[in-house]
């Protein structure tokens, strides 16, 4: 498309015949004569995703309206009130005695705007202007931010988490004091598997983070999480992959949750992250970080940090369900694959009709791991003739590894070997605390609503 | 004194007129305008967005959350006033959740549901019978509200129609537009930091009606208000009851600025607040001109607040040193210029010094009262000699008016600013804010008021196109308006009083479908609608919950077998009328010792005797020409 304006925004057939015709185009003050009455305002451009029947006019009350072209039986233009939309941007201050975070936008919500022509949420990203939402940032760090890509949770891949890595790395190699990564939720834990992998033994901390609700809303969490992130970046003795989300749904603390254990349980709500079949590192609020546990990594001044940051992206994850046919594996096989993660019922199983599918599969020297959909607990073959029949099939139980951190981790090893021994030892062997040797009583806390205990407790604390 | 600081507008040194003492020419005189924005809630079964029950209210919780508002940038790149304000007060805001009326969509923890479809017909429909455009297609827009009373931070909002008209006397008042929209929170209590809010009501379906400032007289602005609410009752598709419909009011005079009164509860108050609105704002306007006179401009105004903490620590002003002994910070701020104007009265019982003080109730969160001394006042506060010490330290003369304000530093701190902040706002006028009506009849600050610029639309739900099928359905089958229903009884032939009311009776359904059984018979429709709206019927004028009763009834009026006496009669079946003969006989058993020898009182007595036994069963017409004969 070339970079003429078009003075039609938005608009198509047949309501753009009809602005052209009548030659009102986009931020046209008008009155349109229409069967269902008069009606004044100033045309506005049309979201693409918008139907092409219907003239979207904002009234003099700030409101918008839509008007039915083929109601409209003239138009009277009036004048032109183009509106130019900008945020402020103010330089971000520097205090030479404060800390140097470095934060990374990805995209997604924590980062967004809305677009206020088209209404919907487009990512965007500038220190000046996270500064001029959250200035709160500057009492705690000298912040540069670098933006990587400007892309939702779910268009993050292989290439974007290799080329987070790469820039972390090299970041952290130049003597900065933490890292922030601002991202999308929904593949969040994704993201943080895969920098887990790919960044090992890091000096300083790398903290992901994200919002529930977007920063163009009062009731955002994005301003406290990015503040909870950035405090634990700049000040935290935790030099890990992390993710720094809130910890209840009422505005009081950030959780901080282990890179490899965490994962966003619910589609909407802002406590969506949790650490699975383990507790958290710690939680971070206005005072600092608060540890729960004591085996994570300090803090380090070396400014050394591994860097492996390689993907085969020729790996799948499948979730069973109890009438699958041999053929998805086969499809699979088919089509090249080298690796595949189940997620299994209970303990990690799947039907009988699959049991020739994954012969074919280790036939052709395709790496299959079993991991469970219960979400908690381990994998354990053993406990039942269906188990070690898959078992004998070559498929490999991955313990207590999360579904998506298996095929993460899984396509990271494929980067580096095709060796069934050795593919094997990398995923079994933890890189931090993707697999653990014993899963604490409280990794396992479900509350149920309406057991009237659990509701007196809830009843006695804010959510 | 300085003579340089007498009043020289006559307005602030007379006492303000009360209501019912100024005539509608004053009210000309002064600029009076009025508009409303009436809140309805339809009758619907659901909320607005979410699947949660509407209706229903709660006294008890099962949960809290808290949260905190935080102002975004406007699309302008600015932040709204109101925003700021809100910012400013640091307010934890608490939500008291109850298992059966709010789920995580209240709570904002989920997104919205598709709108209910219900409540959009019910709102167009209504949209149409106040004769406004209905739009091709709504949309959803978010209007922000930093209060915390919406958790999202937005109500969502989105208009039906504009322009429309209603008759009012013998002109039209017109309608701006109508909007449908979700309710808010209700407040259960607000000290200090800390706000809570019940949010049954969030989320419940409202349909809001804006006037034009159409209204020049108190009375006028309620008259409307009666107008929109029976038209609203009379479509029978809102909920009736306490708080199911709230008035905000908008009033300006000349020179002044539309100042919004939120949530009057009752229309009966509207007269008495717009009076005293008016009046506040011809004060404000007068001590503008006193301040042009004394050559006072926004920037002679001091943002400086001065530490008195050390004078005042054992002072014997009670509500001062109780503070001090507490912990708190003393500042003084000099207001050089405003001599004798702190005093003014801007409302019955309230003088200027209230704005001031309801700033740092409002904004500061000082809210436990007395939260400011004033140095020229005539109450007893700090004492002579401390006084002279604080203008000392403030190195200003006796004469010069100094506010004093106390509380937690922070706090202190944003009251001075405020202090400021609404001096400066005296040299321009009248601030643009939103004020609270008061049990008493007169406002009290609110908050600041938003701009235009708080409207963006909502991302998650996309325009509704409201296609020509669904609003032609609605029109075919819309409930008719108190107007039209007054118009209508009137040809049936119903009297002038009677048809008025019925018009906007509850009665009118069952009228209308009765009236079509009459023939031109002696049962009229004016004895109908007089019958319908006499309260002594054994039934309900209701067409649902006693139809076929009247219908009965009325076939047996019209054919002349019931008298409608008999209906009056307190019984289930109407009596049948007697045999004249048998009418003669309990006529002329009837008591006539000592009837008085006035004859026309003996006629009243000897009715009075007689009809108890007749009432329904014969024509009273006729006993009476029986009496008068008798008498002759």
């Amino acid at each position: 498309m070339s970079g003429k304006k078009d003075d039609f925004e938005g608009y198509r057939t047949p309501t753009r015949d009809l602005l052209e015709r009548l030659t009102a185009p986009v931020w046209s003050q008008v009155t349109l004569h229409t069967s269902r009455g008069d009606f004044s305002g100033l045309i506005l451009p049309r979201s693409e995703t918008a139907d092409a029947d219907h003239v979207v006019l904002k009234l003099a009350t700030g409101y918008n309206i839509g008007i039915r072209h083929d109601t409209v039986t003239a138009i009277e233009v009036h004048g032109r009130k183009e509106a130019h939309y900008q945020i402020p941007e103010k330089a971000f201050p520097v205090d030479p005695k404060k800390p140097r975070v470095k934060l990374f936008g990805t995209g997604g919500t924590i980062a967004s705007r809305l677009d206020y022509r088209t209404g919907a949420v487009i990512p965007a990203f500038s220190p000046g202007e996270l500064y001029g939402s959250v200035p709160e940032l500057a009492d705690i760090c000298n912040m540069e931010t670098e933006k990587l890509y400007g892309v939702f949770s779910e268009n993050m891949g292989p290439d974007q988490w290799i080329g987070t890595a790469e820039a972390i790395a090299a970041e952290i190699k130049m003597g900065v004091a933490g890292i922030v990564v601002g991202h999308g939720t929904d593949t969040m834990h994704h993201t943080a598997a895969a920098l887990s992998f790919m960044l090992q033994d890091s000096p300083v901390p790398i903290v992901m983070v994200g919002s529930q609700r977007s920063s163009d809303r009062p009731s955002s969490d994005a301003a406290i999480n990015l503040i909870n992130a950035t405090r634990t970046a700049a000040t935290s003795d935790m030099a890990e992959v992390m993710v720094c989300m809130f910890g209840p749904t009422s505005d009081r603390y950030g959780l901080l949750h282990r890179g490899t254990r965490v994962r966003k349980m619910h589609s909407s709500y802002r406590s969506t992250f949790r650490t699975l079949s383990d507790i958290p590192l710690g939680k971070i609020d206005g005072t600092g970080v608060t540890p729960f546990r004591d085996d994570y990594h300090r803090r380090r001044d070396d400014g050394d940090v591994k860097l492996n940051a390689v993907f085969d992206d020729r790996v799948s994850l499948v979730y069973y369900y109890p009438a699958m046919k041999p053929d998805i594996i086969d499809s699979l096989v088919e089509n090249g694959y080298k690796g595949i993660v189940i997620a299994g019922t209970g303990l990690g199983h799947v039907n009988k009709p699959l049991y020739p599918a994954l012969d074919r599969a280790r036939e052709a020297g395709v790496h299959v791991y079993m991991t469970v959909q219960t979400m908690w607990g381990y994998v354990q073959m053993y406990v039942y003739e269906t188990g070690r029949e898959i078992m004998g099939k070559g498929v490999v139980p991955a313990a207590n590894m999360l579904p998506e951190v298996a095929y993460v981790k899984l396509g990271w090893a494929l980067g580096q070997s095709h060796d069934p021994d050795e593919v094997k030892r990398i995923m079994l062997t933890p890189v931090n605390g993707e697999t653990t040797d014993r899963e604490p009583h409280n990794g396992y806390l479900l509350f149920q609503g309406g057991i009237p205990e659990v509701d007196e407790f809830i009843s006695s604390h804010w959510k | 004194m300085d003579n340089s600081y007498l009043i020289s507008d006559s307005w602030l040194q007379q006492p303000l007129p009360l209501l019912g003492q100024l005539a509608p020419s004053d009210y000309a005189d002064l600029g009076f305008m009025c508009g409303l924005e009436v809140h309805q809630q339809l009758l619907t079964t659901r909320k607005l967005f979410c699947r949660c029950p509407s209706g229903l209210y709660s006294t008890d919780h099962h949960a809290e959350v808290l949260r905190h508002m935080r102002p975004t940038l406007s699309e302008m790149g600015e932040y709204d006033g109101t925003a700021l304000m809100e910012f400013k007060t640091r307010k934890e805001i608490i939500y008291l959740l109850n298992n059966a009326t709010v789920c995580t969509y209240e709570m904002d923890d989920a997104p919205p549901f598709e709108i209910d479809d219900l409540a959009l017909d019910r709102a167009v429909a209504i949209t149409m019978m106040l004769g406004c455009n209905v739009v091709g297609e709504i949309h959803i827009t978010r209007k922000q509200y930093l209060d915390g009373s919406i958790p999202t931070g937005f109500q969502r909002t989105a208009i039906t129609g504009t322009d429309g008209d209603v008759p009012f006397g013998d002109r039209q008042v017109h309608i701006r537009q109508v909007s449908i929209e979700e309710d808010s929170c209700r407040e259960v209590s607000d000290e200090g930091h800390v706000r809570t809010y019940r949010t049954d009501r969030l989320g419940m379906p409202l349909i809001e009606t804006v006037t034009d400032p159409d209204m020049k007289t108190p009375w006028e602005a309620m008259e409307v208000g009666q107008i929109l609410r029976r038209l609203a009752r009379a479509s029978g598709l809102v909920r009736t009851g306490a708080g199911a419909a709230r008035q905000d009011v908008n009033v300006s005079v000349t020179g002044g600025t539309r100042i919004e009164i939120k949530g009057v509860p009752s229309l009966r108050m509207i007269p008495r607040l717009t009076h005293n609105e008016a009046l506040r704002q011809r004060t404000l306007v007068g001590i503008r001109g006193e301040l042009i006179r004394r050559g006072i401009t926004a920037d002679d105004v001091q943002d400086q607040g001065h530490d008195v903490t050390p004078i005042v620590r054992g002072t014997d002003c009670r509500f001062i040193r109780r503070a001090v002994d507490k912990g708190a910070t003393v500042m003084a701020v000099p207001l050089p210029g405003f001599q004798g104007l702190l005093e003014v009265q801007t409302q019955p019982r309230t003088s200027f010094l209230k704005e001031f003080s309801d700033r740092i109730r409002v904004i500061a969160c000082i809210d436990e009262l007395p939260n400011l001394a004033l140095s020229t006042q005539d109450v007893p506060t700090l004492s002579s000699r401390e006084w002279e010490r604080v203008a000392k330290v403030c190195d200003v003369g006796p004469d010069v008016p100094i506010l004093v304000v106390w509380g937690a530093q922070k706090d202190v701190l944003t009251a001075v600013g405020e202090v400021a902040i609404r001096a400066r706002e005296a040299t321009a006028g009248i601030p643009n804010e939103t004020r609270q009506a008061l049990e008493d009849g007169t406002t009290g600050f609110e908050r600041v008021l938003p701009g235009a610029d708080r409207m963006y639309p909502d991302t998650d739900l996309p325009p509704i196109a409201l296609a020509d099928a669904r609003v032609d359905a609605l029109r075919a089958d819309l409930p008719s308006t108190p107007w039209e229903r007054t118009a209508r009884a009137r040809e049936l032939g119903v009297g002038e009083d009677l048809a008025e009311r019925l018009g906007r009776h509850r009665a009118w359904d069952l009228f209308d479908h009765l009236s079509g059984r009459l023939d031109a018979g002696r049962f009229t429709a004016h004895r109908l609608a007089s019958l319908l709206l006499d309260r002594s019927c054994p039934r309900p004028a209701s067409l649902r919950a006693a139809g076929p009763w009247w219908e009965t009834v009325v076939d047996a009026l019209a054919a002349g077998e019931i008298l409608p006496a008999a209906v009056w009669s307190g019984e289930e079946d109407p009596a049948r009328p007697l045999a004249e003969a048998e009418s003669r006989e309990i006529y002329a058993a009837a008591d006539r010792d000592g009837l008085p020898t006035d004859r026309a009182l003996a006629e009243h007595v000897l009715m009075g005797r007689i009809m108890p036994q007749l009432r329904g069963r014969a024509d009273g017409a006729a006993v009476r020409t029986w009496v008068k004969e008798e008498l002759a």
